[in-house]
């Protein structure tokens, strides 16, 4: 039970407790970050380095009034923010992080978190229909098209990674990679899932769904205190999700770059997954800070005309070719 | 067709040159003055918070010509003149609003006997709004501030206490009308 293998408690325990942790220490590390790429310094004040910032903000959000717009419909409206931290945080269970690290192996662990990651948009739908407010409205609208054109591709740049692996299980997709990363024979689904990823997670620059510009804060305009921290964690998680799972998929997951395994399997291996983790973490803040939010159409577009055709064309390739190495 | 994708591929590219270039700013010297823990450099001549002066033998400078509170353009200098039985003019008190006051510095301009000046002194911010009303002996220093040899009575014709009539610095002794023959 204290020991590590996959679903002990230990493991159970240490993963809730880090994934949570790490996600509310994400909102620090996302602002300081960005404080850097704009050249300013970021939250500074709070604790060593400002680390302690996102102490402060919960302790803000949790003493706020806990309000309930009167147009409102309620019940939905207070179901609404708890869907995305929960399917978040069910997503991670299928997580492998090390060799025997992990809470559950699924034979559909794939299907699983596309699944979660699906019923995640019911958070933003659900939300902005319960509010009652056009600007709610749109973004949950948006949140629902964005949904349904993006995980049409992001279900098939995956599948070249399935077929190459001959596996729906993360863990066996990570351990049929020990002799290589499938980001090489896989680089363009890797792109379009890099794609989706953020798409998915509504992070820049498609946050259509919250265009402040545009629609104040789309499906969280009337969201304030706890409510609105719930979808604020949610979206930090599934970022953390996104970024748990680009490694498993396409860089080899627990399995060290160059042979730079030392030490214990399991250490080694959390070590590793958690730098490739990281890498991505920063790569979505660096995307963040960089790139600008595109049109609707134009995220459309580019969603249905090039993305979806290159996925297809990914997955006909990628199956020709086992086809032809397997007979 | 060519055509297009060759657009696209360069929004793509440009795309990455972005990323690039946002990425290298992660190195820069971060451009923000942490203010309370890093100070500012004001100069001599900022206008900033009021301070009443004195004279280099310690009296009050301010003689309550009231020209400070007719210049003011928002009208936040309030003051009363009174007189000491040497016959120096000063106010008797003299309030500053600087909830309304807008630094300025016409009141310095006007003044007569560089009494009134300003300072590069610009942290003023009260939790109460009536704390921004301040009196004389909120404002008046001890030193002479910008001017420190100007002595307005040393000066001036004006007989108080200790100084008749022709005894200030360069002032001729008055004229005896009777004896001014041609």
């Amino acid at each position: 039970m204290f020991s590590f293998q996959v679903g002990s408690l230990l493991n159970i325990v240490l993963i809730l407790g880090v994934v949570l942790t790490l996600a509310a220490l994400l909102i620090w590390m996302e602002r300081r970050l960005l404080g850097f790429f704009n050249d300013r310094v970021g939250p500074n004040r709070v604790g060593p380095f400002g680390i302690l910032q996102s102490v402060a903000d919960v302790v803000k959000l949790i003493t706020k009034e806990d309000w309930v717009p009167p147009f409102a419909d309620k019940l939905t409206f207070i179901v609404a923010p708890m869907i995305i931290p929960i399917v978040m945080l069910l997503s991670f269970a299928m997580i492998p992080f090390a060799p025997g690290v992990g809470i559950i192996d699924m034979n559909i662990g794939l299907l699983f978190v596309m699944a979660m990651a699906g019923l995640a948009s019911y958070s933003a739908m659900l939300g902005g229909i319960a509010s009652n407010n056009k600007f709610a409205l749109l973004g949950g609208l948006r949140a629902a098209g964005q949904m349904i054109s993006y995980e049409v591709f992001m279900g098939v740049s995956i599948l070249g990674v399935v077929i190459l692996s001959d596996s729906f299980s993360l863990r066996g997709i990570v351990e049929a990679q020990q002799d290589g990363w499938y980001v090489i024979p896989q680089f363009i689904g890797f792109i379009v899932f890099m794609v989706a990823a953020l798409a998915e997670s509504h992070r820049w620059p498609f946050d259509l769904p919250e265009g402040e510009a545009e629609i104040i804060s789309g499906f969280n305009t009337e969201y304030s205190g706890m409510k609105f921290g719930l979808f604020f964690v949610g979206e930090y998680i599934g970022m953390l999700l996104m970024a748990c799972l680009i490694p498993v998929l396409f860089f080899g997951g627990w399995h060290a770059p160059f042979g730079l395994e030392f030490g214990n399997e399991i250490i080694s291996g959390v070590f590793w997954m958690g730098a490739k983790t990281m890498l991505f973490v920063c790569f979505f803040i660096l995307v963040r800070a960089a790139l600008a939010r595109p049109r609707y159409d134009q995220l459309m577009s580019y969603g249905w005309l090039v993305m979806l055709p290159l996925s297809l064309l990914n997955l006909l390739i990628t199956g020709a070719i086992v086809l032809i190495q397997g007979s | 067709m060519l055509k297009i994708f060759l657009h696209q591929l360069n929004i793509i590219w440009s795309q990455i040159v972005s990323l690039w270039l946002v990425f290298l700013h992660l190195f820069h010297k971060s451009d923000t003055v942490e203010y309370p823990d890093v100070k500012p450099h004001m100069f001599p001549r900022w206008r900033g918070r009021i301070i009443l002066t004195r004279d280099p033998d310690g009296e009050e400078r301010c003689v309550a010509c009231n020209l400070c509170a007719v210049a003011c353009p928002v009208d936040c200098i309030a003051l009363q003149k009174t007189e000491d039985e040497d016959g120096r003019w000063y106010p008797e008190f003299f309030r500053i609003n600087f909830s309304r006051c807008i630094m300025c510095g016409f009141c310095e301009e006007a003044c007569p006997t560089h009494a009134i000046q300003l300072t590069p002194d610009f942290e003023m911010a009260e939790y109460v709004r009536q704390d921004m009303v301040w009196e004389k002996e909120h404002m008046l220093i001890d030193g002479t501030g910008k001017y420190h040899d100007y002595n307005f009575y040393k000066v001036a014709g004006k007989a108080i206490g200790g100084k008749g009539k022709g005894e200030a610095l360069d002032e001729l002794p008055p004229t005896d009308r009777r004896s001014l023959m041609p």
